[in-house]
């Protein structure tokens, strides 16, 4: 099967590759653009560590072909930044210890923001059934959690 | 050797502080490369044949297809790597044979279980790699198989291995046994205690083996070159562990090996042992090209180390006053395919937590047809702890006791002899005990169905060897040079003991983590060891470099050494010489080519002194009558530290390992098929707790110093894996009043059990 | 045969085509939850994918001139939920829905994706079942309407022949409670899983009732899922709930029908012994949710 040449945008870039017909979206960000950030931890859609935003909506890479996102918008780990400026959940993330591997946490912080998003003044509650779909196992979610909700606090000028 | 006493009342200025980790920023931003994210230039992607079979005989392997195959570049099998004799490894984390583990990176004559390796190739892509192992042709004759620790000790059962003889018996035998070995440990007579007893419980308990669980997959990217110099770029727990197993397994010196070591995203004891990196480095060398491999999570379920299976039965006897008398347990761990089960570690820290008159274990580690079992945070602990635990618990409830002043009137403390050998230091058992009582979780109101359990856990933790160089730059910031993967944080605490010993901005204390040939040998980062012995190879090195920074502050000054003191990040003159100002690390680091030339420290130890770790956890679970599902619904952690050097990744570890035990207790378990096949290799199957499951988990950090650390340090990272399972079944218990003896408290479990009570 | 490996038709018609030149060798691509996945294991290595998120029809959700609703096959989770006339009719349908996966999942997972896969335990489908509701199934001979209870024959199996593909869910119209004395309409999903989250329901059920203004059941469907080879209509167990205001002996009556009518497996996920048990809790707690969304005294 040919390769496939796919024009796209990737963080507000406008990114082309070519990728197998059969590639997901996951393997050529990390293989063919060197995006690394978004991370593999299963495959199958269980674990969130390949968080992107599609078109504005969350998903898991791994459970998309990189073929589907011609002229689509896809935002990952690496685009959460405003230039130098941390985003308020990495900042949190950081002064609240809410990551000890760091492995899961580019997924969290995409996972993350598309609720903060949607929903600026979740409960705790809403925050974990929000993120239930990024597994952690390394910090039982205490304090990712927390620095979520703080960071929903300071976005909403409560901090 | 860093044998300062502690300073109890000592005020610290960075110790106990939670500045940003140093490798923080890069881990948030997603430029942290771990594993799978290093690529080489002409790198090609290595892939590994398994085992369809859970006992089957390697008749032939044929790999002219796929090598015949275009963009395959490489085919192994164990014919490419050499014979290993039976040796026993000097480092790694519990019992490993060089032998048995080369067996296990390759199958040799038999494979043992079903995802056993048995080829590996290299191919442009991964894709073409996937072909290729189809194409591989393999003979098997399949022999019968055994999965289960009890079926394997019956007369009949098929042996795994025709020349293992049980250890530890006598006579010794002279059949082959799947009993690899047996011990045993006590003190006292266990059993005159038991007849002493008022109330004696007696119980078997049973566990699943479960998975670690890291996020990240094994990942490796390894080259080999025509001079036979090898790297390798791995993420593991110990880039040093990668550098002797490969050597051994490879038949290569260690000098030609260098690994280079990645940011490691999760272990917990998984990723103490090597699985694809021999492979890699032998498919480089016959491909002429790096090569990249990373399992997939099918992969890591099948065919890394869990945690064992186990079987337990437990006597347990006390007054109807509350005081234990006696204990016998006898422990069955599953090894996996190959010796070396944690049942050792098992026997020694089951009765830890008590001073019983008599007690007893028995420990047998017991081969089956299912992937070698790994070490897992405390290897052995919880599952011993939830037999101990619960059963006391049922003697608390017998006796009308509170269980934790039952656990307070029975409480090994300083000076009691311990079953495992020697008496104990200072230690924080009481402590912890009383911090547990006294939390407002302990004695807060419950809802309908809720119920609350609580358990104690023990863990020995580690020291063993760390080394560290520290370096003066000439504006006067330092670099911490150490060999042990971080892996929660502990750049931090590294950092942070640096800062204290210099008196410094931690700002200017740069810590890094270095490849096997630029730092001194380090053990692996597990047993909690690491900013425990690590910390104190950082602090003697440190103490090096300021010990050379009095010398050159005394040089400059033209007065004697010893006339020096170094205080607040300066050197200073003791006889208060006139007009001596004080010479900052600044100062003494600028005039360092004149007064002698670069300025840096170095400290290699073995860490003697370790403080044992004791904890308590508080758990409340809400069970729902009509389905038996069980909710956590609010969870305390109770733990001594000795000292917290940064309480967030303290706290963080308490609620990580919490988090863990939960899981094991309520959902997670390997589900094998009758064929041997695990039939849950995935996340969905393979219950972890997830976000929604957990509340937020409470932490009272107890500090009772270990005397013979600079700041105090015990282990914190294994003990808090110790009471999660016996506090979750205590309090499903005190909700339900069943008492469930086998793991996980699933919902069709825990129904049964209520509906067995309730007719 | 199609040698591209992945196509994005724009139409119906072209799909259809593109479905029968491949002779099977194709598969529909709707979210991928399942399907990339499934490649991932190594369970299926179809040779075409054939993306059909672009076509409209399947990619909209539109209230129809009866008052019910037009749900395209491929419609993610998410957007379900944004659709806000359609949570206030069926939210039974929605929470079903929304249950599949995560977040991540609930971006891309769609209805026609949940049928086809051809789980007993989806989620989606008994709810589906209990609404009434059909599916459009496009064909080289043209359309038909199949009512879902229907579609799923075996477990990974479905009525679809080859080159045929669902286009559409339909859902009849649904009383609009403007009226205090009329007819209300409600309907509720629960399903038992192991976590809170991220799982595949052990039991699974869907009820959906019509009230009449004295509060009295004039129509009520249950679907279950996860009891037998394929989702379950369980009409024993509307019977049961049908002429009552769902008292207390009305709603253990339809427990135990459900129970009854459960034919489970014992396997990984649960025992026949808990499946039929809980079918019968969860159908009982389901209906009191529905009542209580149709105004009833729940």
């Amino acid at each position: 099967m040919a390769r496939r040449h796919v024009s796209t945008r990737v963080n507000g870039e406008p990114v082309e590759f070519l990728c197998e017909p059969h590639q997901t979206l996951l393997d050529v960000l990390r293989d063919e653009l060197q995006l690394t950030g978004t991370k593999e931890g299963c495959g199958t859609g269980d674990c969130g560590a390949c968080s992107v935003m599609l078109d504005g909506r969350l998903i898991c890479s791994c459970l998309a072909l990189a073929a589907e996102v011609e002229g689509a918008e896809v935002r990952t780990v690496e685009g959460i930044a405003s230039g130098n400026e941390l985003h308020p959940l990495q900042r949190h993330f950081l002064e609240e210890a809410a990551l000890q591997c760091g492995i899961c946490t580019p997924g969290f912080l995409v996972a993350a923001k598309a609720l903060l998003d949607g929903n600026p003044d979740p409960t705790e509650r809403e925050v974990r059934f929000a993120l239930a779909g990024n597994l952690c196992r390394c910090t039982g979610y205490d304090k990712i959690i927390r620095a979520v909700l703080d960071s929903a606090a300071e976005l909403r000028g409560e901090a | 050797m860093a044998t300062a006493e502690v300073d109890q009342q000592k005020k610290f200025k960075w110790i106990g502080t939670r500045p940003v980790r140093p490798d923080g920023l890069d881990k948030v931003r997603g430029r942290a490369n771990y594993g799978a994210d290093h690529a080489l230039p002409g790198m090609i992607w290595g892939k590994v044949l398994r085992s369809p079979h859970a006992h089957a005989r390697i008749v032939s392997i044929d790999t002219s297809k796929a090598e015949a195959m275009e963009g395959v570049h490489a085919v192994i099998t164990a014919a490419d790597l050499p014979e290993i004799l039976s040796e026993e490894s000097k480092i790694g984390e519990g019992p490993t044979n060089f032998r048995d583990l080369s067996h296990n990176v390759i199958a040799r004559e038999k494979a043992l279980y079903h995802g056993h390796a048995v080829a590996a190739v290299a191919a442009t892509t991964s894709a073409i790699a996937q072909q290729a192992l189809e194409a591989i042709q393999v003979e098997y004759e399949v022999l019968p198989h055994v999965l289960e620790g009890d079926d394997a000790q019956a007369p009949d059962a098929p042996i795994l291995h025709d020349d293992l003889f049980t250890k530890g018996v006598e006579p010794r035998p002279t059949r082959p046994s799947n009993v690899a070995s047996r011990t045993e440990m006590g003190r006292g007579d266990a059993e005159a205690g038991l007849a002493k007893a008022d109330h004696v419980i007696t119980r078997s308990f049973r566990t699943k083996a479960v998975h670690q669980g890291y996020i990240e997959p094994h990942a490796v990217v390894a080259t080999l070159g025509e001079d036979g110099r090898a790297t390798v770029w791995a993420s593991s727990q110990g880039h040093f562990m990668i550098r002797a197993y490969c050597a051994k397994l490879l038949g290569m010196d260690q000098s030609q090996i260098k690994v280079i070591p990645a940011e490691i995203g999760g272990g917990f004891g998984g990723k103490t042992t090597v699985y694809l990196e021999p492979l890699a480095i032998a498919l480089s060398g016959k491909a002429g090209r790096p090569v990249k491999m990373v399992m997939s999570r099918e992969e890591v379920f099948r065919a890394t180390g869990p945690a064992s299976a186990t079987r337990i039965e437990l006597r347990m006897g006390c007054t109807k006053d509350g005081k234990l008398t006696g204990a016998h347990a006898r422990l069955e761990y599953e090894a996996g395919a190959f010796p070396g089960s944690p049942v050792g570690a098992a026997v020694m820290t089951l009765f830890a937590p008590y001073d019983i008159d008599g007690c007893l274990a028995e420990g047998y580690d017991i081969v089956v047809n299912k992937c070698k079992v790994a070490a897992y945070r405390a290897p052995g602990a919880p599952m011993a702890a939830y037999a101990v635990e619960t059963v006391v618990d049922e003697l608390a409830e017998k006796c009308g006791i509170d269980p934790i002043e039952f656990r307070l009137q029975n409480a090994s403390r300083e000076g009691t002899q311990s079953a495992f050998g020697p008496k104990f230091k200072r230690i924080g058992n009481i402590e912890t005990l009383e911090a547990a009582k006294a939390h407002p979780h302990y004695s807060a109101p419950l809802g309908p169905n809720q119920g609350r359990g609580v358990a104690s856990g023990f863990w020995f933790n580690g020291g063993m060897q760390s080394s560290a160089t520290v370096q003066v730059a000439d504006d006067g910031t330092i670099c911490v040079v150490s060999g042990n993967p971080d892996i929660g944080g502990s750049r931090a605490s590294l950092a942070m003991m640096a800062a204290e010993e210099f008196g410094i901005d931690v700002k200017l204390v740069d810590p890094q983590i270095a490849d096997t040939s630029v730092v001194g040998f380090s053990d692996l980062t597990g047993g909690s060891r690491v900013t425990f012995a690590t910390g104190m190879a950082v602090v003697d090195a440190c103490r090096d470099v300021i010990r050379q920074l009095r010398e050159r502050a005394a040089s400059i000054w033209g007065i004697e050494v010893d006339a020096v003191k170094w205080s607040d990040g300066a050197a200073r003159a003791t006889n208060g010489d006139a007009g001596l100002e004080p010479l900052s690390l600044r100062d003494i680091a600028l005039k360092a080519a004149r007064t002698g030339g670069p300025i840096s420290g170095r400290a290699s130890l073995t860490a003697r002194g370790v403080g044992m770790a004791f904890a308590v956890h508080i758990c409340d679970v809400e069970v729902d009558p009509e389905t038996g599902k069980v909710d956590v619904v609010r969870y305390t952690t109770v733990q001594d530290a000795g000292r917290a050097i940064h309480p967030s990744y303290v706290e963080g570890q308490m609620q990580g390992g919490a988090a863990q035990g939960i899981g094991w207790a309520l959902n997670e378990e390997y589900i094998y098929d009758a064929d041997g096949k695990m039939e849950n290799p995935g996340f969905l199957d393979y219950r972890m707790p997830v976000a929604s499951d957990l509340p937020m988990i409470d932490t009272v950090i107890v500090e009772v110093p270990n005397p013979t650390h600079p700041y105090g340090v015990r282990g914190v990272g294994e003990v808090p894996i110790v009471p999660p399972i016996p506090a979750v079944v205590n309090a499903v218990h005190a909700a339900t009043g069943v008492r469930i003896t086998e793991l996980p408290l699933s919902p069709p479990r825990v129904l049964a059990a209520m509906d067995a009570r309730r007719n | 045969m199609n040698g591209s490996g992945y196509e994005a038709p724009r139409t119906v018609e072209e799909t259809v085509t593109l479905l029968q030149q491949a002779n099977g060798a194709a598969r529909v691509l709707a979210g991928g939850t399942d399907l990339l996945a499934q490649m991932k294991m190594g369970m299926t290595s179809p040779a075409l994918l054939i993306d059909v998120k672009k076509i409209p029809e399947l990619a909209s959700i539109e209230q129809t001139a009866d008052g019910g609703f037009r749900i395209g096959a491929a419609v993610c989770g998410a957007a379900l939920a944004e659709h806000a006339a359609l949570v206030a009719a069926w939210p039974g349908i929605v929470e079903a829905a929304r249950l599949i996966g995560s977040e991540q999942i609930q971006g891309r997972a769609s209805l026609g994706g949940n049928l086809c896969n051809g789980s007993p335990a989806a989620d989606s489908v008994p709810a589906l079942i209990a609404a009434g509701a059909t599916c459009t199934i496009a064909g080289p001979g043209g359309t038909r309407s199949v009512a879902v209870e229907d579609v799923i024959t075996a477990p990974g199996k479905t009525c679809l022949a080859t080159g045929e593909l669902v286009v559409d869910f339909r859902l009849p119209p649904r009383p609009d409670g403007s009226d205090a004395r009329a007819a209300k309409a409600g309907d509720a999903y629960l399903r038992m899983i192991p976590r809170s989250e991220m799982d595949i329901a052990i039991v699974g059920a869907g009820v959906s009732l019509t009230l009449d203004e004295a509060g009295v059941c004039t129509a009520a469907r249950v679907g279950l899922g996860a009891v037998a080879a394929t989702p379950l209509r369980v009409d024993a167990a509307a019977a049961a709930l049908i002429g009552t205001t769902l008292d207390d002996a009305a709603l253990a009556a339809a427990g135990e029908a459900a129970s009854a009518a459960a034919r489970p497996i014992d396997d990984k996920r649960g025992t026949i012994a808990y499946r039929k048990q809980v079918a019968g809790v969860l159908t009982r707690r389901a209906a009191k949710i529905a009542l209580a969304r149709a105004g009833g005294n729940g």
